[in-house]
């Protein structure tokens, strides 16, 4: 097991829980109605396209990008447009949202519903590119970021390496390694079809060893696939984390303060993307569904569901088994990295890769005690920061010593606050730093 | 082995350490003297003067780090534009004006005055926070207990960035409480709050002040939802007084500073359906009596 | 469904297995050898004597929470305990009850409680009680009782040096190590801990046991105990080749003193080590070498508590120097 890769710096292992990784990806029945924010990714919201009363099939454009980081965004569901108002989020603010109640299933005449492989890409490199960003692709791994933005290879740089990101490394969470076991073949393609954007002649798909099953499948397949190898990894958090997978397979470093991939000649997809490219370029069809995993120690039914953009959390929790009566904490996304939401009826949206239910008893935080000065917080930060320095300058408000600590490198993983022996909120305060250090530079921009 | 030395060698002894250190002595003597004369820096003695005037608790409210910069900075203006000591007053001002030759004219008192109402009753928390006890890191993850968006957060920000002492969170309503003898309007809390909800506002003649404890823009419903005493733009205030008073704007009222508390106060507190104006030394405040309460 | 009373809080959601007190027991347990080492050596009083630490350690840490700083009491984190433990085991066995309280209280009144309790302290509690106590009290605390096995009486002891303290002793008049050694326990003795000394300290193979635990349970790593013990073997190393008849060889000073208990234990305290791994090289080179000095020039046979205070004040140095690599610097 020795030769297996990790990135070298920090890092942390908490328990897996993969509950779901044995269920089969099932169909959410259609809701009544879905709420479809305009601001599912990274960068500027869309602007909506329809409005009140309109008649939308599946697959409509609704919502066209707002910027050059921006994407569209297209009805889930058929139906009529009953609203574009206000609904809250994930955090309980108010977001705009197009609400359209559901009539029928009826699709857009342009979207090839066929189960049939679709190996043979027709597509152009441009016309690729065009396609993935007319059908509003985003980065499916969590940060959702404009997936025809990231095909670009700015003027100057150069791709040579696609890693494809199957690591997976958030415990609970299981929607990546289901597409890499049930959508295998769509998948492959979709990396192919990603390769022949960026025209690398090298993919690398980057797997986590608690997922063997996976490597093992995708090893018999990638057979037919020329150019593409399976990593199988030491398990590790945040291996997900692009530089720390970057590192992990190609030994790179992606340069810090603002550095891209790019600068190091890779590009990373998330599994779920590349499937989603497959769609989107082979088959014509928008993202307007994506793989979610509801899961938790008390849920009845732990699965991996196929929901249309814009459902309810409320739905998919009631398909899992109902709310669990004892539950404390619903985080959408991953424990150390997801966030909590103040209220179940939420939509689901292009970046919610699984919904997390914890007891009342993890829910609470452990009491806080002092500072020891043990340094485990630097030992496991994966990118050579001093949790423990940064928390303390934070709290004493010295944004400008704190600056010069690097504390906007942080890329928020929480391995120092998970490790802590005083369970101190270091990553609470280093966010805190990162604001308001944020407000300095862009002052300091401004001037 | 000390027995074995004579008298006269501890009197040499005594006498090499005694020119010796008066050696030392001397030669730093001399480099500090040369140091201080050459290296000397220019300073307009105004400053001085200026910074004699002033509180000299380096607040920061005037915008400077320090009442030493804020007085290098008046000096060198020359004139005292957009230079005010909120601590000191307009009586230190007037003295800081005589210093630089500049008759200045007297404003009013102002105080920090906390636009939100959202006590533990009024907005009845939804949700448990759990976290770093801060409001800019409250404030970025999640809308608020109560769900109001723009409600104070109660953690105390505010609290721990008053030099005055001015400031405590009060444990029965959750919310900051402003002392008026204490606070001098420096601005510190107005800066500090992550939702801008505080605001300087004249203390008003004898103390009598009223203005709109809400910062909630939301449509009225959803506003109401989170929090009884929300400000759901109603207009009554407006017609009661006159829009140049009282003004509306995305489903939330603001009276004017200029507004003369004794007269449109009572009117203003009584017309609000939901107890969002909130009087200072007038009689009515409909949201006070469920805060004793508590 | 909908009344739920939801917790919402910043990730990340879960934590992991450690906490202080685990860590303040892990440490409590790893010294457990040792200190049944010293039972069977010194009998009770070795009982007496720590149980009189720990009790005083975590009873003036209660009090002086409880009634003098009116704060929290923490007293069950486990850091009195091991401050108690850690003191009792750098005294003597045959040592005074109210000598052992007084230590006590500087341990923890003075040393940890005065800088704001446990995580502020710069200096190592239990040393600064010990060398309180060696300085104040020279003799109590060098006159230490020979070890008899299994004699559980509470007879006075026959006292005697310890092996450094005869070394340098004969040192010092003029003789040489060759012969010296003939009236020191051999390399055996030291390693089991059949050897006059402080409580806890004579014990290498015990002290070792507990050390490999405490690896193991990573509570500590070994930057700080390997840099400390090859320094000191490397520069006694060069010594003993230089002259064999004035400097004892390394192993006889790795065995022998309190590196072990101080290499493993004392220096590895967390609270005041540097947090980088460089820095703690850094500060384990610093604790060899000033022990060697001590042992070999200084006026003490022993140096190794004098060694890791001095290290102990420049921490906050060594934290601020040696940062650990960022990812993604750009190395020039």
């Amino acid at each position: 097991m020795s030769d297996l890769k990790t990135f070298p710096q920090g890092g942390v292992h908490p328990s897996d829980q993969k509950l779901s990784a044995h269920k089969q990806i099932m169909v959410l029945k259609l809701p009544p109605v879905v709420k479809i924010p305009l601001s599912q990714h990274l960068g500027a919201p869309a602007m909506a396209v329809v409005k009140k009363g309109d008649k939308v099939k599946v697959g409509t454009l609704i919502a066209q990008s707002g910027g050059f980081i921006s994407a569209n965004i297209h009805a889930s569901v058929s139906g009529t447009v009953s609203m574009i108002g206000e609904s809250t989020d994930t955090s309980g603010y108010l977001k705009e949202v197009v609400i359209i109640n559901v009539e029928g299933d009826e699709w857009e005449d342009s979207i090839d519903r066929s189960s049939d492989l679709k190996k043979e890409i027709v597509k152009t490199r441009e016309e690729i590119i065009e396609t993935v960003k007319n059908l509003g692709l985003v980065g499916l791994g969590g940060a959702t970021f404009p997936t025809h933005v990231k095909l670009m290879v700015p003027p100057g740089k150069k791709a040579q390496i696609l890693i494809i990101n199957g690591v997976e490394c958030e415990p609970y969470l299981t929607s990546d390694h289901r597409v890499m076991l049930e959508r295998a073949d769509e998948m492959l393609v979709g990396i192919k079809i990603i390769m022949k954007a960026l025209s690398v002649e090298k993919a690398v798909i980057g797997i986590e060893n608690n997922k063997s099953d996976a490597i093992k499948h995708l090893s018999d397949k990638i057979k037919d696939y020329p150019g593409i190898t399976v990593q199988p990894l030491k398990v590790m958090y945040p291996q997900g984390g692009e530089k720390q997978l970057i590192k992990a397979i190609t030994g790179r470093e992606v340069p810090n303060k603002g550095g891209l991939p790019i600068d190091v000649g890779v590009v990373v997809q998330n599994v779920g993307t590349a499937f989603s490219v497959y769609e989107a370029v082979q088959k014509n069809k928008p993202l307007l569904e994506r793989i979610v995993t509801i899961t938790g120690k008390s849920v009845k039914n732990p699965g991996n569901y196929l929901i249309r953009i814009g459902t309810s959390i409320a739905d998919l929790i009631e398909a899992a088994g109902g709310l669990p009566e004892d539950t404390g904490k619903i985080i959408s996304g991953g424990p150390m990295m997801g966030k909590a939401l103040t209220g179940i009826d939420v939509p689901v949206v292009k970046g919610t890769s699984g919904i997390l239910i914890m007891t009342k008893k993890d829910a609470k935080r452990e009491l806080q005690g002092s500072c020891i000065r043990c340094g485990k917080c630097i030992s496991v930060c994966p990118l050579g920061l001093e949790p423990y320095l940064l928390y303390q300058l934070s709290n004493r408000r010295k944004f400008d010593r704190l600056e010069s600590e690097d504390v906007m490198n942080c890329c928020e993983c929480g391995s120092c606050q998970y490790t802590c022996p005083s369970s101190l909120p270091l990553l609470d305060y280093m966010r805190l730093g990162k604001l308001e250090v944020g407000k300095l530079i862009r002052a300091r921009k401004n001037n | 082995m000390l027995s074995t030395r004579t008298v006269e060698d501890m009197d040499s002894l005594m006498l090499s350490s005694i020119v010796s250190l008066s050696a030392i002595g001397f030669v730093s003597a001399s480099v500090l003297f040369v140091a201080s004369k050459k290296f000397k820096v220019y300073e307009d003695p105004k400053i001085d003067l200026v910074e004699k005037l002033l509180p000299g608790a380096n607040c920061g409210g005037c915008g400077f780090a320090g009442c030493r910069n804020f007085a290098e900075a008046v000096v060198k203006a020359g004139k005292l534009e957009g230079l005010n000591c909120p601590v000191g007053g307009s009586s230190t001002m007037i003295e800081v004006g005589k210093v630089i030759g500049i008759e200045v004219v007297v404003c009013e008192p102002l105080i920090a005055v906390l636009r939100c109402n959202g006590t533990k009753i009024h907005a009845v928390a939804k949700v448990k926070y759990d976290g770093a006890q801060n409001c800019v890191v409250a404030h970025s993850l999640y809308s608020g207990e109560s769900g109001c968006p723009s409600g104070c957060i109660g953690l105390g920000d505010c609290v721990r960035v008053c030099q005055f002492d001015a400031l405590y969170v009060d444990e029965l309503t959750g919310l900051p409480v402003v002392d008026e003898q204490k606070c001098v309007a420096c601005g510190a809390c107005v800066k500090a709050c992550p939702r801008n909800i505080y605001e300087l506002r004249p203390k008003g003649p004898n103390g009598v002040r009223v203005y709109v404890a809400c910062m909630n823009t939301q449509k009225g419903a959803v506003a109401k939802k989170n929090c009884e005493v929300a400000c759901i733009g109603c207009m009554k205030c407006v017609k009661v007084t006159d829009s140049k008073s009282v003004s509306v704007n995305n489903q939330l009222s603001y009276i004017d500073t200029k507004v003369d508390a004794c007269v449109h106060g009572p009117a203003l507190i009584g017309c609000c359906p939901t107890g969002a104006i909130l009087g200072v030394k007038i009689e009515g405040n409909k949201s006070v009596k469920s805060e004793s309460h508590s | 469904m909908t009344t739920k009373m939801l917790t919402v809080s910043p990730s990340p959601h879960v934590h992991g297995d450690f906490s202080t007190q685990r860590i303040m027991l892990d440490v409590a347990i790893a010294l457990m050898p040792a200190f049944l080492v010293s039972i069977l050596y010194f009998g009770m009083g070795a009982i007496k004597v720590t149980f009189i630490a720990v009790v005083a350690c975590m009873l003036f840490e209660y009090l002086i929470q409880k009634f003098l700083l009116k704060v929290p009491v923490t007293v069950t984190d486990g850091s009195a305990l091991v401050s108690g433990i850690l003191l009792a085991f750098n005294v003597p066995s045959s040592i005074p009850t109210w000598m052992v309280v007084l230590g006590a209280l500087v341990t923890i009144g003075v040393a940890k409680m005065s800088f704001g309790g446990l995580g502020k302290n710069p200096f190592n509690p239990a040393l600064v009680g010990r060398v309180f106590l060696l300085i104040s009290f020279p003799v109590d605390m060098t006159n230490w009782p020979r070890p008899r096995l299994m004699d559980f009486s509470f007879a006075d002891a026959v006292s005697g040096a310890t092996a450094l303290g005869k070394l340098k002793e004969g040192l010092m008049m003029g003789e040489t190590v060759d012969k010296l050694m003939v009236d020191i326990p051999g390399y055996l003795d030291l390693f089991i801990g059949n050897v006059n000394g402080s409580l806890g300290e004579m014990s290498a193979m015990a002290l070792l046991i507990g050390a490999v635990y405490l690896l193991m349970r990573r509570v500590i790593s070994l930057y700080i105990p390997l840099s400390f013990i090859l320094s000191v073997v490397i520069l006694t190393g060069i010594f003993w080749l230089y002259n064999p008849s004035r400097y004892a060889d390394p192993l006889f000073h790795i065995l022998s003193g309190g590196l072990m208990l101080g290499a493993w234990f004392m220096a590895t305290d967390m609270v005041t080590s540097p947090m980088s791994k460089m820095g703690m090289m850094i500060f384990g080179i610093g604790c060899g070498l000033i022990t060697v000095l001590i042992r070999l020039f200084g006026a003490y046979p022993e140096g190794v508590s004098f060694a890791i205070l001095i290290m102990n004040a420049v921490v906050p140095l060594i934290n601020r120097s040696c940062k650990p690599k960022r990812f993604g610097e750009i190395l020039k």
